[in-house]
């Protein structure tokens, strides 16, 4: 590091090494140094689960890849789950390129989610299906927008930070859902069991599959409307340079509420899913901190809907196959998967390191003259 | 009303201890997200260490040593967490908000695991040893009570939020570690280690807040555990105190019972109904926006965030 | 002559990237002398300086200091071989007291007492001549004041050898004959002092000796007192360059933007705009020459439509008088406003008020049609009132301007978006679509990259990955292309090289013959004076003077620069 050696300075030495930008890196060495990160963050929480129990490291990747795609039913689930957390990556995106640190995603998801149950709870039975489900969608897209552009609207007037109040607006999300539940459940028990109305259809006579395609469809027109679209293109000038944005006459503050009404109502429809299609019910969890995972995924795919499909699989394949391996391995709560996934994010969030910088190494103590490339290793 | 300003004072002790941690940490440039999950991990190391030492001196524990031994073990968890976090953001200048996201889920995942392999089988007793007043407290009753009537812990916080505001504002220490959060270029080219700052800032404020989570379990609730989510949500609630203090540690004295408070009263009213109790456990978040929007509002150069809040340095850049 | 030898660079080289900053200089600095380093904008002095500073550590070649390679790795470094830069964008720390800043880095391991370090200030203040409060906040200084905790903050830590990069540019002549004072005494009192520059005059005046830099390389050092200015002028350019600027005299002028009164307070409360005028004709380039700092920047911004004025009027004059109107520039909304105001006529000559005889609202298709076809004119000059109406507003009122911002990267460009995407922020809005259209810009990128010479990869690299000289061209093409009727320019051509450089020129004389309304604003006077036909003055926010840029003099012009700035005083 530069500083670190600053009373051996005085010693004749060069810095041991040195930081340098780099130019662009060929996208095939970018995928290597990302793959052999997440093999790699992989090996090692292996090695710590088999170090916990009497398995061996073999084992937990057969459990791994077991509980993600094991069977038929896993493998829906997988891919179930996976487009929920697209959904939510899709809908989080616009406002990351705009640079807008929308970390609200789970209160945007619980609000929207509750909105629908109150749909459900309240007109269920009352009025018919089809028309239940047209409100629960209306209804829970509109709570998801409002949750939304709340920040948006002040960080447009005043400035006010955005990533604190999202934040916020996550507890008094779940505040309200808890709230709600008291009034709900008179046995004060504080769980609302599963409602029989406003149930979304089976496609093909498969629950799964309604999801699964919404969010895939989603994540796709999200990808056409940030590349190909007027409106894209603005999110993509505000977020990189705000002044060029005023300056050829963009109104920045119209975009900032625009895109995080088009955030928020997306979140809702994961709320509205989750509600609609999934658990048929709310809790305090029903968000899963899917609004932070995809956070993850967004920013792991560069900003890229279609690359976000991948992330979005990879870090659902690994929650689910640690349940597998959980099991497998004898461990008694579902800790261990939330710290493989924060190996695994330590270790792709490092790759950004290697990608920007290149470490230019002291070269050797003895001297080769004015050799340009002679001794610099590179790492 | 006694029972509601001791346990706004528990809250707030857990509270200002992630509120100074996070002042610390900010102060050096780096919003850091990780401090709920760096909470867990100092709930996991401060109870390893209370187990440890209870295991072998159960019989007839030293108030002293256990105090000190746990809260060596919570500093040192946290700040090992808090280490990660610095070496992702400070050398390898990963972006803060994202590695912050990371630290959370690892170190609430990481707390659940470690507390699962704990031996809480002396909690009880070592509780009621954390939480034991000043031998005079009762003597004075009620006064007693709310001022003398808490653990060591809570004490060890309002000094550490004092030491902390001295050692920012009077010190050659605090001005190097305020400029190289306000413009590392500026600090660097002053010859201030930059690098080491921002490390031993990220540490210690990892640490300090390590402890907030520990004596929540050990103090507070006396040893019982159920998961990490509660001391996370405490987390969260003490980033956004840093904000409404306005990044001044000795305001958090006063800002952290302010949010105690809020979150206690909800429990300790009697006659209302479980409904009202949720909505008045929502006033803390929405004080902490209502305050948010107002100094946003009322843009005054000496109430701002460090200026290279969130920012990587790299000397080279141009 | 025969001063001792404190620090002595051999064969240094240092590279960003792919770019050669520094190619094998070396030379030295002696006790008690005022070194100037001489060159032009981007040829590498103050990366040289850098390194001696600490910022850079160079790629080859040594610093040899007290007869010993010296490892300078950190300014921390470098004020242990008691080497203190002061660099051109300061680095103070705003919320920091005058003093506070001073002792930044300082004293490690002494007892931390700001009363006595003030107290050591103060008598060092007396010694040089200084003048601060030492616990005014940064924040509230004036640069001038800033430079001076900058000097005091070195010379605090024991610099024997003190760097300056560019410390006039932003300073008044008052201010610079106290600094230069100020820089005697401390060569009086044995210190060296190296003055990095481009000021040829500056260089004759205060130095002892000039080491000219050219494209990264040492050309030579020689002795103040054995060369002239244009001696070292010819060795800064390397070729001797006569501007020879074509320079048509203005033809069908007409008046086609009127500044009035305009007056803007800064972020600071300061005036930064006090009551400026001017009127801006088509056909001829209007010169703005000034201080750095003095306001210009401020200026452009306002008529673009970027600040809130206090007061003052931009008016535009559109040439339209018996000109039909087109969907080109005008929306709709705005052909039924020029309607409504009576300024339309049928081709007949009857007025055009979007109604029938009978007084009927005539439908919007008809409308649409009856211009399209052309068949609906300007009964005269559109005036056009440009106050209070930001950039988007101007646009849709069918105004052309063009603007070259200062801020190339900042303002002008988005970095991080290729040469097509950059195009396209002019255009984007074009057509009624959802879609961008990228087909057009793309033509545009590659027509610009062809006839002006952009050096880049293809026309989907990122902006902020070519060099200075070509993210200008990519600019100005971009603003050029849009057909504009007036086109403002600051600084076009700052860190360009001659050939880039005169590229840029002649592109602005062209738009000159082609009836648009040129505002220039720049630093070197030479190019004013052979590249504008007139030339407005500014000093402190305010007009000092106007002049025929074919007949005034340079010293006429330096003279107006320098005039109000007694403020400070």
């Amino acid at each position: 590091m530069e500083n670190q050696q600053t009373k051996q300075a005085q010693v004749k030495k060069e810095p041991f090494f040195r930081l340098v930008k780099r130019d662009t890196l060929p996208i095939g060495t970018v995928v290597l140094i990302y793959a052999i990160a997440i093999v790699g963050s992989l090996l090692v929480s292996s090695l710590i689960c088999s170090a916990f129990s009497d398995k061996n490291p073999l084992q937990f990747f057969a459990s791994l890849f077991g509980g993600a795609f094991g069977s038929s039913r896993r493998i829906w689930l997988l891919l179930q789950d996976t487009a929920l957390l697209l959904g939510v990556a899709v809908a989080l995106v616009p406002a990351f390129k705009m640079k807008f640190w929308n970390l609200g995603g789970n209160g945007q998801i619980l609000v929207s989610c509750l909105a629908a149950v109150a749909c459900m709870y309240y007109l269920g039975g009352k009025i018919p299906e089809f028309l239940l489900i047209i409100l629960m969608t209306l209804v829970s897209i509109l709570a998801g927008a409002i949750w939304g552009v709340l920040p948006a609207i002040f960080k447009a007037l005043f400035n006010t930070n955005e990533s604190l109040f999202t934040l916020m607006l996550n507890y008094i999300a779940s505040g309200l859902v808890a709230m709600f539940i008291t009034i709900w459940v008179k046995s004060g028990s504080g769980v609302l069991y599963p409602l029989p109305n406003g149930h979304f259809p089976e496609l093909f006579g498969n629950k799964y599959l309604l999801t699964i395609i919404v969010f895939f469809v989603l994540a796709a027109l999200m990808f056409v409307y940030l590349k190909y679209t007027k409106q894209g293109y603005e999110i993509s000038v505000v977020g990189d340079s705000p002044n060029t944005a005023k300056y050829i006459g963009i109104d920045v503050k119209k975009v900032i509420i625009r895109t995080m009404i088009i955030s928020g109502a997306l979140c809702g429809v994961v709320g509205l899913f989750v509600a609609g299609s999934i658990e048929h019910t709310v809790s305090t969890a029903s968000a899963n901190n899917m609004g932070f995972t995809a956070i993850m995924a967004t920013w792991l795919a560069a900003f890229n809907p279609l690359i976000m499909m991948g992330t979005c699989g990879f870090i659902t394949f690994v929650d689910k196959g640690m349940v597998e391996v959980r099991s497998a391995f004898g461990f008694t709560n579902d800790s261990i998967a939330n710290i493989v996934i924060g190996l695994v994010y330590f270790c792709v969030i490092a790759c950004s390191f290697f990608i920007t910088y290149r470490v230019v190494l002291r070269k050797p103590l003895f001297k080769l003259g004015k050799n340009k490339t002679e001794g610099e290793g590179e790492v | 009303m006694t029972v509601f300003l001791v346990s706004a004072i528990s809250i707030a002790t857990v509270l200002l201890y992630g509120c100074v941690g996070e002042i610390i940490t900010e102060k050096a440039g780096h919003l850091n997200l990780g401090i709920p999950g760096i909470m867990c991990m100092g709930t996991a190391g401060g109870c390893l260490g209370t187990s440890l030492y209870m295991s072998v001196a159960h019989e007839n524990p030293s108030w002293l040593l256990l105090i000190l031994i746990s809260l060596v073990f919570a500093f040192l968890f946290a700040a090992a967490l808090g280490g990660v976090y610095a070496l992702l953001t400070v050398t390898l200048r990963c972006n803060q908000n994202i590695t912050g996201l990371a630290i959370t889920i690892f170190g609430s995942g990481a707390t659940d695991f470690l507390m699962s392999f704990v031996d809480r089988t002396h909690f009880d007793p070592a509780g009621k040893l954390f939480s034991s007043a000043l031998p005079f407290a009762e003597s004075l009753g009620d006064f007693g009570a709310i001022v003398f009537g808490h653990g060591a812990f809570v004490y060890l916080a309002i000094a550490v939020a004092l030491v902390c505001a001295f050692v920012l504002n009077k010190t050659r220490v605090g001005l190097h570690l305020r400029a190289v959060g306000e413009s590392p270029a500026t600090a660097d080219a002053a010859g201030i280690n930059v690098t080491a700052y921002k490390y031993v800032a990220i540490l210690i404020g990892s640490g300090i807040a390590g402890l907030g989570g520990f004596y929540y379990i050990m103090d507070y609730i006396k040893g019982s555990w159920e998961n990490a989510g509660i001391i996370e949500a405490f987390g969260w609630l003490a980033i956004a105190l840093v904000i409404f203090v306005l990044w001044k540690p000795h305001l958090g004295i006063l800002g952290a019972f302010l949010f105690g408070g809020c979150y206690i009263v909800a429990f300790v009213l009697a006659n209302v109904t479980s409904t009202q109790k949720e909505i008045i456990k929502m006033l803390p978040y929405v004080i902490t926006i209502v305050v948010l929007i107002v100094t946003s509002i009322f843009d005054n150069k000496e109430n701002q965030p460090p200026a290279s809040l969130g920012l990587p340095y790299f000397r080279e850049d141009r | 002559m025969d001063k001792a030898t404190v620090i002595e660079l051999r064969h240094i080289t240092k590279r960003f990237g792919k770019v050669v900053a520094n190619r094998d200089v070396s030379m030295d600095v002696k006790r008690g002398e005022i070194l100037s380093v001489l060159g032009e904008n981007g040829c590498g002095k103050t990366t040289l300086m850098n390194m001696l500073a600490g910022i850079y550590y160079p790629d080859e070649g040594e610093i040899i200091i007290g007869g010993e390679e010296a490892i300078i790795q950190s300014p921390k470094d470098a004020f242990r071989y008691n080497i203190g830069m002061i660099h051109q964008h300061f680095k103070l720390i705003d919320v920091f007291t005058a003093a506070e800043n001073i002792v930044l880095g300082t004293g490690e391991g002494e007892k931390y007492d700001i009363k006595e370090a003030k107290t050591r200030i103060s008598e060092m203040s007396e010694k040089y001549g200084f003048h601060i409060d030492l616990d005014k906040k940064i924040h509230e200084m004036s640069v001038s004041e800033k430079q001076t905790v900058e000097i005091i903050k070195v010379l605090y830590r024991g610099a024997d050898v003190l760097i300056l990069d560019e410390p006039t540019a932003v300073l008044t002549p008052q201010e610079i004959r106290r600094l230069f004072d100020v820089l005697r005494a401390m060569r009086q009192d044995g210190k060296s002092v190296l003055i990095i520059t481009h000021k040829l005059n500056e260089v004759m005046e205060i130095s002892d000796r000039v080491a000219v830099l050219r494209k990264g390389e040492h050309i030579a050092t020689v002795n103040t007192a054995e060369t002239n200015e244009k001696e070292l002028a010819d060795m800064m350019v390397g070729q001797k360059v006569s501007l020879n600027i074509d320079r048509p005299l203005p033809e069908n002028t007409a008046l086609r933007l009127a500044v009035e009164g305009l007056t803007l307070t800064g972020p600071e409360g300061n005036l930064v705009l006090d009551n400026v005028s001017f009127d801006a004709y088509s056909g001829e380039i209007l010169g703005i020459a000034g201080i750095a700092g003095s306001g210009q920047r401020e200026l452009l911004e306002s008529i673009a439509g970027l600040h809130h004025l206090d007061s003052g009027s931009v008016t535009y004059y559109n040439p339209k008088k018996d000109k039909p109107i087109t969907f080109f520039h005008k929306s709709f909304e705005r052909v039924m406003e020029l309607a409504n105001e009576g300024m339309l006529r049928y081709a007949d000559g009857r007025d055009f008020d979007g109604r029938d005889e009978d007084g009927k609202h005539l439908s919007r298709k008809t409308i649409k049609s009856l211009v399209e076809k052309g068949e609906i004119f300007f009964k005269d000059d559109e005036v056009i009132n440009l106050r209070e109406k930001t950039p988007l507003q101007i646009k849709e009122l069918g105004v052309r301007f063009s603007f070259v911002p200062e801020d190339r990267l900042g303002m002008g460009l988005v970095g991080n978006m290729d040469i097509v995407d950059n195009m396209m922020l002019r255009s984007y809005r074009r057509g009624h679509s959802v879609f961008v259209d990228r087909k057009t810009p793309e033509d545009l990128a590659n027509e610009i990259i062809e006839s002006l010479q952009v050096v880049t990869p293809g026309t989907h690299t990122a902006v902020r990955k070519l060099s200075g000289g070509n993210v200008q061209k990519v600019l100005v093409g971009r603003e050029i292309a849009a057909g504009p009727k007036v086109l403002m320019a600051a600084y076009p051509v700052r860190g360009l090289d001659i050939n880039s450089s005169y590229l840029i020129y002649n592109l602005l004389t062209e738009q000159k013959k082609n009836g648009v309304a040129v505002i220039f604003v720049g630093e070197d006077l030479d190019v004013l004076l052979s590249l504008c036909d007139r030339i407005m003055v500014v000093a402190g926010g305010k007009v000092t003077g106007m002049v025929d840029a074919r007949t005034a003099e340079k010293d006429e012009i330096g003279l107006l620069m320098t005039k109000t700035n007694t403020v400070t005083e």
